[in-house]
């Protein structure tokens, strides 16, 4: 074996181990079948596949998926003036950037806690309008679908914000100067010129937001409070009150399937119309 | 007449230096102007401060007699080719080409892009993206692309830099026959003392954020203001305080003719150039001088004595 193929065995191994083994196992387990008593064992059977379709799991996975498209759309629209503006600030460039990755220090859940300290009934928001009478009654802003896409937006922003500051600082400055001095205003120029050619970096970050928001389960479970169920969330419950392994498993598996073929499509169509 | 294009006093400061040191200048209209200098001399800021990139700290920048000052970029009519081209990667050469033309909303678009492609001879290629052209083609977009806007003065910083020197030598002549063709005011941006010799009716020759010399491409070379201009746009032989070029200065073999002033040495050298040869001679005085030759019109060995000459109209002084 050549000595560059020892250097990527640790890397092999690691997939093999901790990505590989239990997929396989999950693969198996949901094609199992479901003991009286929430063991899983034989016969082989398609039938967790089968429930799937039915119209109770669809809307929770088309839920989930138009909840993860909205997130990522909203993190879009924040996280693309927010890295304009980092790659502009030239002199406090490295500041806004260490701002940005600031909430990484913390626990995501403590973080996601914190939210409800702030949207609750009894809440910083609630009780500080309250006090200043601008309302009587606390607004419901917990235990909702937009309490949800708060969340998520809150936590996957980041993880748009970088990739779109990497393509825009290396955009070469002289095209943007072209631009104007070719009489583009600068929303032109942004939208013809900027946007356009940032496009890797907005493909990378919508990537990097909408899989994990497909399959988020702890925002929707403290922030939905149980109400809006997505499909991390029907996982979750297959394997601990449900007791129904093979059905999460089945549900896993399907997500993940369903989320690779997506993403190779969207990715295929976007690297025929990048240069 | 006005000129198109004048520069009042122009200061530019940057933290910790100043790049442009209070310039006056004025450009004829429809000339061929060229800023000279080596890097570092403040010839591209100030390209910058016209085109409206850069904010002048003081002084004014008056285009067709209107001061520009609170002008953006895409408010004034003037136009850039980037050293780098900045071409929009994105885009067609056609759609490169259009971009500006459709900023300012005119109407017979297709008109014009197409007398611009056949100015600059890239008919047929109009719908590649500037990574399948060649670097002289792109370098046509980026002219055409500024072009096709008739700007007032068309602002082009080393645009012949990133060509190779055949090309380079090429693009001179049709730079130059371009700018005859269309009339437009062109401003170029320069280190190549020949490119600007070559292309310019006027050139001025800056130095440290200052101009040294403006005058015609003649005028400079033959009558150099400082020793900066005279070392810049050529070689020198210093003789006693004198600057003689290397092409007046003559060996004498057959004696110094009456009219011609003369120093002796011996021959150090000779480098062997294929138009002609430069034979490098140390004088008595010690001063170290070059003499362009005829080609094979000599034959000199290290250590020969000789005398050379010049003829006095031939010095450059100064004070």
């Amino acid at each position: 074996m050549k000595l560059r193929s020892w250097f990527l065995l640790p890397s092999w191994l690691w997939m093999a181990l901790l990505f590989l083994a239990p997929f396989v196992i999950v693969l198996a387990y949901s094609l199992l079948t479901r003991g009286v008593y929430g063991g899983t064992g034989p016969p082989w059977t398609a039938e967790n596949y089968q429930r799937l379709v039915d119209s109770l799991y669809l809307t929770i996975l088309l839920r989930s998926f138009a909840m993860a498209f909205v997130a990522t759309v909203l993190c879009l629209v924040f996280a693309f003036p927010a890295a304009l503006f980092i790659v502009r600030s030239t002199n406090y460039r490295n500041l806004y950037l260490q701002l940005v990755m600031l909430p990484f220090w913390t626990s995501f859940l403590v973080r996601t806690y914190a939210w409800m300290f702030l949207l609750r009934d009894t809440g910083l928001i609630n009780t500080a309008l309250q006090a200043v009478g601008i309302i009587h009654d606390p607004l419901p802003l917990l235990y909702n679908n937009a309490a949800v896409l708060l969340g998520l937006v809150y936590g996957y922003l980041p993880f748009m914000v970088l990739p779109i500051y990497a393509t825009l600082e290396r955009l070469d400055p002289a095209l943007v100067e072209a631009a104007a001095d070719l009489g583009a205003r600068p929303l032109t120029t942004v939208l013809r010129i900027i946007v356009p050619l940032s496009k890797p970096g907005i493909v990378a970050g919508s990537v990097l937001v909408f899989i994990p928001c497909l399959g988020a389960y702890l925002t929707p479970d403290l922030l939905g409070g149980g109400r809006t169920v997505l499909v991390g969330n029907l996982v979750q419950n297959q394997f601990t009150t449900a007791r129904d392994w093979p059905f999460g498993s089945a549900v896993s598996i399907a997500l993940m399937v369903l989320v690779t073929v997506l993403l190779l499509a969207f990715l295929r169509r976007e690297s025929e119309t990048i240069l | 007449m006005e000129p198109i294009l004048e520069l009042r006093q122009l200061v530019k400061e940057f933290p910790g230096q100043q790049a442009v040191t209070g310039i006056s200048l004025s450009v004829p209209r429809g000339s061929f102007f060229s800023l000279l200098g080596p890097s570092g001399c403040g010839k591209t800021t100030t390209l910058r401060l016209i085109a409206g990139f850069e904010h002048p700290t003081s002084g004014e920048v008056l285009l067709n007699g209107q001061d520009v000052k609170h002008k953006k970029p895409y408010e004034r009519n003037v136009s850039t080719v980037f050293q780098s081209y900045a071409l929009f990667p994105h885009l067609t050469a056609r759609q490169n080409i259009e971009f500006g033309l459709r900023q300012h909303r005119i109407a017979d678009i297709d008109k014009r892009v197409a007398e611009v492609l056949a100015l600059v001879g890239l008919a047929g290629k109009e719908s590649r993206r500037p990574a399948q052209l060649s670097g002289g083609e792109r370098q046509r977009v980026a002219l055409a692309r500024s072009l096709v806007l008739q700007p007032d003065v068309l602002l082009l910083d080393e645009p012949l830099a990133a060509l190779d020197p055949k090309l380079r030598k090429h693009m001179r002549l049709e730079l130059k026959a371009m700018q005859r063709r269309v009339g437009i005011t062109f401003l170029l941006v320069t280190h190549d003392q020949e490119e600007a010799l070559s292309m310019s009716d006027q050139l001025a020759v800056m130095n440290e954020g200052r101009i040294e010399q403006v005058g015609s491409p003649q005028d400079v070379y033959l009558r150099p203001r400082t020793a900066f201009v005279a070392g810049f746009l050529g070689a020198v032989n210093w003789i006693g305080g004198v600057g003689i070029r290397p092409e007046a200065t003559r060996i004498a073999q057959d004696g110094v003719p009456d009219s011609h002033r003369h120093a002796s040495g011996s021959v150090t050298g000779s480098v062997f150039l294929g138009d002609c040869v430069e034979i490098l001679v140390r004088l008595d005085s010690g001063e170290n001088v070059v003499a362009q030759v005829p080609r094979g019109s000599f034959a000199f060995q290290a250590g020969d004595p000789v005398r050379i000459c010049w003829h006095p109209d031939e010095e450059m002084n100064f004070s």
